[in-house]
């Protein structure tokens, strides 16, 4: 007789959390980019998803059009976002930094919904395959589930990419101007630093983070306009839940409503989209400034 | 005092409605607003925009320029619309173009969910509702509309062409992964009913809401559960995804378990692409490499869309065709005098060979069981099935009796 958790068995149950998991890294590595961005620029950055599905199409055209492939990709294809990012910065986004945060968040949804419908009208809904790399394909036999490996290398690969970031902002000398540049740009400008610039920068990694998150969903997901606007709402009430602008708390969200995620689909799966959104009701109501956020 | 205000409100829109119907009915015997205005609805944007969408409407067009664009002497227009997959947006489109735009016929609508609420609208108002792109079979059942015709499959047909092909070759044990909405829950219960029927038995199912991105954790759960046969009951994207995932998840590699794939469009096995779409046995109203007439059609609709065309969009043209045909026969664009000679004559193109239509609006025709080529038997883009069986109209689709219309008192 095999001992069951709450009528499901252990098996299923571990099978479900890893796969959990493993969403939950595009969920950290997305949000991450948005908390980036929203603390050091106080923008709401809704083009976020259409960068996403941009850094997939990138390496998808660089390996149909060029025949470059993933492994290329996976640093090229963020540069090349990055880069649109900065553009966007320096001839849009910069001029809204006076203004009320809606401007900023008005803005990205309109580019967002212009990438999105440029890209579904040149290449269709269904989407195009990318196929996984030649070497991540096949999997572990884990005794409970079958584990691709490259779903296995989105784990670490998220992983390592979160803490780098993380450590980058809160424990080295350039995170520490970053985040002074944050609470009082006029000073840190007085020391010399290119605020500015810095704030292009920001911006361009935050987006270059997208499109990274991009590449590594273009083998799993089929590359697709819409790729972006499926995530895009679930991630921004991870950020929501995480609190605003709270890097850590972006990451350990992200993962955590993975899980969660994951469990509703063992137990009451035609729930599993809305979860994260009953979540983020109840945090509102009972820690409005999010579970990492500061009240401010 | 608010719920006086309510009801008067509620009164006075109801004499509004009243009115707008009026006219219309007035209308007899000749052209409503001297035209006859044809609206394609349906996804243009979004996980169904690639198996009907601008196809469809092109495919309407290529209908209304064999007439040369006119029709008793008055011209035809083609108006689109996209619905967005949500019923409330399609129902109140319909009623716009019905009661302002002066629509005479609306074509297409996939979503079995915003079909039905369609539905709902073009019965009250008398008008003529071409579906090709939905799915449940209840369009012709218990939802069935005088002025409603459905065209190019059902899931019934699916269930009967699918199912039982699989149960015959042994797949007599089944679990659904099933679209959670109108479509997904008819076609897994026609299609448990077929093989019930052909000796099968179902084990469980799991319902995934619609335009899931990551279908794994369903994947898991149809593994574990031990069945042979793992049915998808979903759509577009949807199929797409999770034959995608299945593949990466090795469920079909070790030869346990195999997929069914209940709705498959040819625009899903293009973007698929041979090598994951590979061996898939699917049930289709159309395919273009069929005979001398389905390709000299298709290759007229390619050179003017770029892709070839799949049975939603094939069947939009045999759909309006027909309805153009009938208007001409009877002199007017009046809804039920169009519908009845639509039922009286038969549907003879190259989408269908003496297709008949039942009273309940089902147009009875010969479907297909095929299987996806492998990537070594493709001569080409395009070149995707091979048909196995040429299922007789009257075995895929079910009798006037059995569907459960109220109208098959005639």
């Amino acid at each position: 007789m095999m001992a069951t958790i709450f009528g499901i068995p252990p098996q299923a149950l571990f099978g479900q959390l890893l796969l959990g998991l493993i969403n939950g890294s595009f969920y950290a590595l997305l949000s991450l980019g948005l908390a980036v961005i929203f603390g050091m620029l106080n923008v709401i950055n809704f083009a976020h998803g259409a960068l996403y599905m941009m850094g997939a199409f990138v390496s998808w055209l660089l390996l149909t059009q060029l025949g470059i492939g993933y492994w290329w990709a996976l640093l090229l294809a963020p540069l090349i976002v990055g880069l649109f990012g900065v553009i966007l910065e320096k001839t849009l986004l910069s001029r809204l930094y006076q203004l009320d945060h809606l401007y900023g968040l008005l803005l990205t949804f309109g580019l967002a919904l212009i990438v999105e419908g440029a890209f579904r009208h040149q290449y269709g809904v269904s989407g195009q395959p990318y196929p996984i790399p030649e070497m991540l394909r096949g999997g572990q036999n884990l005794g409970f589930m079958f584990l691709p490996n490259y779903r296995g290398w989105v784990v670490v690969a998220s992983l390592v990419v979160c803490l780098g970031t993380w450590l980058a902002i809160e424990k080295t000398k350039l995170g520490a101007y970053l985040r002074a540049a944050t609470e009082n740009p006029v000073l840190v400008q007085a020391f010399g630093i290119n605020v500015p610039r810095m704030v292009t920068l920001t911006y361009a990694f935050g987006v270059a983070l997208a499109g990274l998150a991009g590449v590594l969903a273009a083998p799993i997901y089929q590359v697709s306009p819409l790729m972006g606007s499926n995530l895009i709402i679930v991630v921004f009430a991870v950020v929501v839940i995480g609190g605003m602008g709270s890097i850590l708390g972006a990451v350990l969200t992200g993962y955590g409503l993975g899980l969660l995620e994951g469990l509703t689909k063992v137990f009451y799966p035609e729930a599993s989209n809305i979860v994260v959104f009953v979540i983020m009701a109840v945090v509102l109501m009972i820690k409005p400034a999010g579970l990492f956020g500061r009240e401010r | 005092m608010i719920a006086r205000l309510l009801t008067g409100a509620a009164l006075t829109a109801l004499t509004i409605g009243a009115l707008s119907v009026g006219p219309a009915a007035a209308q007899q015997g000749k052209l409503s607003g001297d035209t006859v205005k044809i609206g394609v609805l349906n996804d243009r944007s979004g996980l169904y925009a690639d198996l009907g969408g601008e196809g469809s409407v092109v495919a309407s067009r290529m209908a209304a320029e064999e007439f040369g664009n006119k029709i008793l002497g008055k011209p035809i227009e083609i108006i689109t619309a996209d619905h967005q997959n949500k019923p409330d947006i399609g129902s109140n489109l319909a009623r716009q173009w019905i009661d302002q735009d002066g629509v005479d016929a609306i074509v297409d609508v996939p979503n079995s969910g915003v079909a039905l609420a369609v539905q709902e609208v073009t019965k009250a108002k008398k008008t003529i509702f071409l579906m090709e792109g939905p799915a449940t079979s209840r369009l012709t059942g218990d939802a069935c509309s005088p002025t409603g015709f459905h065209w190019a499959y059902d899931t019934h047909a699916l269930a009967v062409g699918t199912g039982q092909a699989i149960v015959k070759e042994g797949g007599d044990s089944w679990f659904f992964i099933t679209a959670d909405y109108a479509f997904g829950h008819q076609l897994e219960a026609d299609t448990s009913a077929e093989v019930k029927k052909a000796g099968g038995k179902v084990v469980g199912s799991v319902k995934a809401p619609l335009n899931t991105a990551d279908f794994s954790s369903f994947l898991l759960q149809a593994q574990s559960s031990g069945a042979k046969i793992i049915g998808l009951a979903n759509a577009g994207g949807d199929t797409i995804t999770s034959i995608k995932q299945a593949s990466e998840f090795g469920l079909t590699q070790s030869g346990q378990q195999k997929l069914a794939g209940l709705l498959i469009f040819l625009s899903d096995v293009h973007a698929l692409g041979l090598p994951v779409a590979q061996d898939l046995v699917l049930t289709t109203g159309f395919y273009w490499d069929r005979d001398d007439e389905t390709r000299a059609w298709s290759k007229k609709f390619f050179d003017r869309f770029g892709k070839m065309p799949t049975m939603v969009q094939a069947g939009s043209y045999s759909a309006v065709r027909h309805y153009l045909k009938a208007v001409e026969a009877a002199g007017t664009d009046d809804g039920p005098t169009v519908a009845a000679k639509m039922k009286e004559m038969p549907v003879n193109d190259m989408f269908a060979k003496n297709g008949t239509i039942l009273p309940n609006g089902r147009m009875v025709h010969d479907v297909y069981l095929a299987r996806v080529k492998k990537p070594s038997e493709s001569k080409g883009a395009w070149d995707y099935y091979q048909i196995l069986r040429t299922i007789p109209g009257k075995e895929a689709f079910a009798s006037l009796e059995e569907s459960g219309c109220k109208l098959a008192a005639k």
